[in-house]
C-alpha cells in the first residue's frame, strides 16, 4: 500500500462523509450548503487522486469537472434560492439533531456490513473505502426523510448522488467519460428544475415547509 | 435511419423553443410524431431481418426496441394531436402565455427524444441517463398548469423519481463492477454484459438487480416507491398524462427487462423471479385497493396504470418467450387504451369542470360521441374482446400457469375481476343516466381516439401485422 496515494484518498473520502453528517447537524441552510460544496470538492479530489495514481488523464479530467460542477456550480445555483426565498434555518426536523447523528452513525455501520462482499471482491486499497460511499448515500436518504424544507431536500438528494458517485469512483476505474458527462448534465438540469419549483412553491403559494404540501391525497 | 429518428423530435423541439409562438407550432409537433412513427415502422420492418446500428453499435434496433419505438410513436402521435387542443384552450382562456405554450411544445418533443434514446441505447448507463432525462423534462410538463396542485405534484414527482433512479444508477455501476471482475474487459454494453454474466460474482449481481428493480420500479410505478404516480398523472395536462401513463411507464419497464436478461444469465431464474413476483404482487395489491376507493376518475386511471404495470411485472417473472409475447402485446394495448382514456378524461374535465366521478352523469345521453369513445376505451382497458388487452391478459394468465406459477395466475385473475367490478360501477355512474342537451366535441378530439381504438381492435382480432415482431421481441426479452 503506497502511502503517497492512500493518505490523500483517505482524507478526501473523510471530507465527503463528514460533510454529509454536517448537513444533518447544522440547521442553518447556508451552513448545510457550505458543507455540500465542500463535499463536492472532496469528491472531485477523490477522482483526481485516483486518476493520478492510475495515470488516467480522463479520470483526472472527470475529477476537475466534478469539482467545478458539484463543488461550485450546483451549490451556487441553490444558494440563490436560499438568499431569495428561503432565508434562515431548517425549522424543526422530525428527529432532533443528536438522534439524527446517532442515526447517521448506525447507517455507517450498516454500510460496512452490507458492502463486505463487494470490498472483498475488488480488494484494492481504494475499495476498502467503499462503505463510506454507501454510508454517504444512506445519510442522504435519512436527511430527505427527516428534513422538511425544500432546500434541505435538494441537499439530501445531492448527498445521495455524491455518495453513489463516490462508490462508483472507488469501485471502478471510473465509468466511461460519455456516461460521466451525461450523468453530470442530468444532475445539473435536475437542480435547475428543482430551483425553479422551489421558487414557485415559495412565491406563488407561500409554502415554506413541505408538510404544507398536502393538497393531493386519496 | 436511427439518426433521423432521434433528430426529428430534437430539431422540432429546438424550433418550437426558439421560434416565437405561431399557431403552427403544435401542428409541427404532430408532423414530427408522424415522422417518428413512419421511421419506427421502417426500422421495425428491418429489425426482423437485420438490426439497424449507429454510432459504432452504441445505438441499435433489435425487435424488442423496435416494438418500443412503435409504442412511443403511436401514443406520441395521439398525445401530439391532443396537445394541439390543449394549447388552443389554454391560450384562448389566457391560462398560459405564448412563451409557456412554446415551452410545452418543445418539452414534449424533448420527452419523446429522451424515450427514443432510452430504447435505442445499447449501453445500460446511457439508458439510465436517458431515463433520468425523461424525469427532468416531464417535471415542467406535469406542472405546466401552474396550479398549486400541479406544482405540488411536480415537486413530489422529481424528488421521488430522482431518488429512485439514483438507486438504479448504483445498480448499474455494480453491474459494471461485476463485469470488470469476469476476466473480460469491463463493459456497460448490454449484449457483452449478458455474455459475461455467467462469470459474474453472484452477490454483487443480486444486489445490483434488486437496486435496479427498486430504482427503475419507481419510474414504472411499482410499489413501494409509487406515491408520485397518482398525483402526477392526475395533475398533468391530459396529453402529458397520456404519454406518461401510456409510454413512459412502459419505457422504464423496458429498462428492467433489459437488466433482467443480465441477471438471469448470471444467477439463473429463481432469484430474479422472486424479486419480480414480490414487486408485481405488491403493486397489484396497492393498485387494486386504491382503485376501488377512488372518487376521482383521473386518479382512478392512474391506479389502473399501476395495476397494469404490476401485471407486466408478473409476466416478466414468468420469463418465458410466451409470457413476454403477452407482456409486449399488453404494453401496446395498455399504451393505446390509456392514451385514449386520458385524452378522453381531459376532454370530460374540460367540458364538465370536475374530475369527481359522482359529479359527472349521463355522458352517453349528453355527449354521445365523447361518452361512447370513453366507454369503448374503458372496455378496451378492462380487457373485453375484441380489443387486444383481452388477448394479452389471457396470454399472461396462461403463461403464468405454464411456468408453474398457477397460484400467481389465480391472484392475477382475482385482481382483474376486482378491477372489472371496481371500474364498471363508476363508469356506469359517469356514462349512464338521463341527460338533457346534446353537445359534440370537435372532430380533432374524436377522430384520433376513434382511430386508436380501431387499431386496438385490429391488433386484438388478427394480431396482424405485429405478431412476427412481437414473437421476435419476446425471444430477445426472454434471453
Amino acid at each position: 500500500m503506497k502511502v503517497s496515494y492512500v493518505t490523500p484518498l483517505d482524507l478526501a473520502v473523510v471530507v465527503v462523509i463528514v460533510t454529509a453528517a454536517l448537513t444533518l447537524w447544522r440547521q442553518s441552510l447556508v451552513a448545510s450548503l457550505r458543507a455540500l460544496s465542500l463535499q463536492g470538492v472532496g469528491l472531485g479530489v477523490v477522482a483526481m487522486v485516483l486518476g493520478a495514481h492510475r495515470r488516467d488523464p480522463v479520470l483526472v479530467f472527470v475529477g476537475v469537472l466534478v469539482l467545478l460542477i458539484k463543488g461550485a456550480a450546483i451549490p451556487r445555483l441553490i444558494s440563490r434560492v436560499v438568499a431569495r426565498d428561503h432565508p434562515g434555518r431548517e425549522g424543526s426536523p422530525l428527529i432532533n439533531i443528536p438522534a439524527s447523528l446517532v442515526g447517521a452513525g448506525l447507517l455507517t455501520l450498516l454500510a460496512f456490513g452490507a458492502t463486505r462482499g463487494l470490498v472483498a471482491l475488488i480488494a484494492t486499497p481504494a475499495a476498502r473505502l467503499i462503505p463510506f460511499g454507501v454510508a454517504t448515500t444512506l445519510i442522504g436518504f435519512f436527511a430527505m426523510v427527516v428534513r422538511r424544507r425544500a432546500v434541505s431536500q435538494i441537499v439530501g438528494l445531492l448527498t445521495i448522488d455524491n455518495g453513489i458517485a463516490l462508490t462508483a469512483f472507488l469501485a471502478t476505474s471510473g465509468v466511461p467519460l460519455v456516461v460521466e458527462l451525461g450523468v453530470s448534465l442530468d444532475v445539473l438540469l435536475a437542480v435547475a428544475v428543482l430551483r425553479v419549483l422551489a421558487g414557485h412553491l415559495h412565491r406563488q403559494f407561500n409554502i415554506q415547509d413541505l408538510d404544507q404540501l398536502r393538497d393531493l391525497h386519496d | 435511419m436511427i439518426y433521423a429518428l432521434l433528430a426529428t423530435p430534437l430539431v422540432t423541439g429546438l424550433v418550437s423553443a426558439l421560434v416565437p409562438w405561431r399557431r403552427w407550432v403544435p401542428l409541427l409537433g404532430v408532423a414530427s410524431l408522424l415522422g417518428v412513427l413512419a421511421v419506427a415502422l421502417v426500422l421495425a420492418h428491418d429489425a426482423l431481418h437485420s438490426p439497424a446500428r449507429a454510432l459504432h453499435g452504441s445505438l441499435a434496433v433489435d425487435p424488442l426496441s423496435a416494438l418500443m419505438l412503435l409504442v412511443i410513436g403511436a401514443v406520441g402521435l395521439l398525445a401530439a394531436i391532443g396537445g394541439v387542443r390543449y394549447l388552443d384552450l389554454q391560450l384562448a382562456r389566457a391560462q398560459c402565455s405564448t412563451r409557456q405554450a412554446s415551452l410545452y411544445a418543445a418539452l414534449v418533443q424533448g420527452f419523446i427524444a429522451a424515450m427514443l434514446l432510452t430504447v435505442l441505447a445499447r449501453n445500460i448507463a446511457i439508458m439510465w441517463v436517458a431515463v433520468e432525462a425523461t424525469t427532468i423534462v416531464t417535471t415542467f410538463l406535469v406542472g405546466h398548469r401552474r396550479t398549486r396542485g400541479a406544482i405540488e405534484a411536480s415537486w413530489k414527482y422529481i424528488i421521488i423519481c430522482s431518488v429512485g433512479i439514483a438507486l438504479a444508477f448504483l445498480g448499474t455501476i455494480l453491474l459494471y463492477v461485476a463485469s470488470s471482475h469476469t476476466g473480460g474487459p469491463a463493459s456497460l454494453d448490454w449484449a457483452t454484459l449478458v455474455r459475461e454474466a455467467p462469470q459474474m460474482n453472484h452477490a454483487v449481481v443480486r444486489l445490483a438487480f434488486s437496486l435496479i428493480v427498486l430504482g427503475y420500479g419507481t419510474k414504472v410505478g411499482l410499489a413501494p416507491l409509487h406515491s408520485w404516480l397518482p398525483d402526477a398523472h392526475s395533475q398533468a395536462p391530459a396529453p402529458v398524462s397520456a404519454l406518461m401513463s401510456g409510454v413512459l411507464l412502459a419505457v422504464a419497464f423496458y429498462a428492467i427487462v433489459r437488466c433482467r436478461s443480465i441477471a438471469v444469465s448470471a444467477l439463473g431464474s429463481d432469484f430474479v423471479r422472486t424479486t419480480l413476483l414480490i414487486s408485481g404482487l405488491a403493486t397489484l395489491v396497492v393498485a387494486v385497493s386504491m382503485l376501488l376507493a377512488q372518487r376521482d376518475y383521473k386518479r382512478m386511471l392512474a391506479y389502473s396504470s399501476m395495476e397494469h404495470m404490476g401485471l407486466l411485472c408478473l409476466g416478466a417473472a414468468a420469463g418465458t418467450p410466451l409470457a413476454f409475447a403477452a407482456v409486449l402485446l399488453h404494453m401496446i394495448g395498455h399504451g393505446l387504451a390509456k392514451g385514449v382514456l386520458f385524452l378522453g378524461a381531459g376532454e370530460i374535465l374540460e367540458l364538465e369542470g370536475t374530475s369527481e366521478i359522482a359529479q359527472v352523469r349521463g355522458l352517453l345521453a349528453r355527449r354521445p360521441a365523447l361518452g361512447g369513445l370513453f366507454a369503448l376505451g374503458l372496455a378496451a382497458l378492462l380487457g373485453l374482446p375484441p380489443f387486444s388487452v383481452f388477448a394479452s391478459e389471457l396470454g399472461l394468465v396462461r403463461s403464468l400457469s405454464a411456468a408453474g406459477l398457477t397460484w400467481v395466475a389465480g391472484l392475477a385473475l382475482a385482481a382483474l375481476a376486482l378491477v372489472m367490478v371496481g371500474m364498471s360501477a363508476p363508469a356506469a355512474t359517469m356514462l349512464l343516466g338521463p341527460g338533457t342537451g346534446r353537445a359534440t366535441s370537435p372532430r380533432l378530439v374524436r377522430a384520433p381516439l376513434g382511430a386508436a381504438l380501431g387499431v386496438l381492435a385490429l391488433v386484438g382480432v388478427v394480431a396482424w401485422p405485429l405478431s412476427l415482431l412481437i414473437h421476435a421481441g419476446a425471444t430477445v426479452a426472454a434471453q
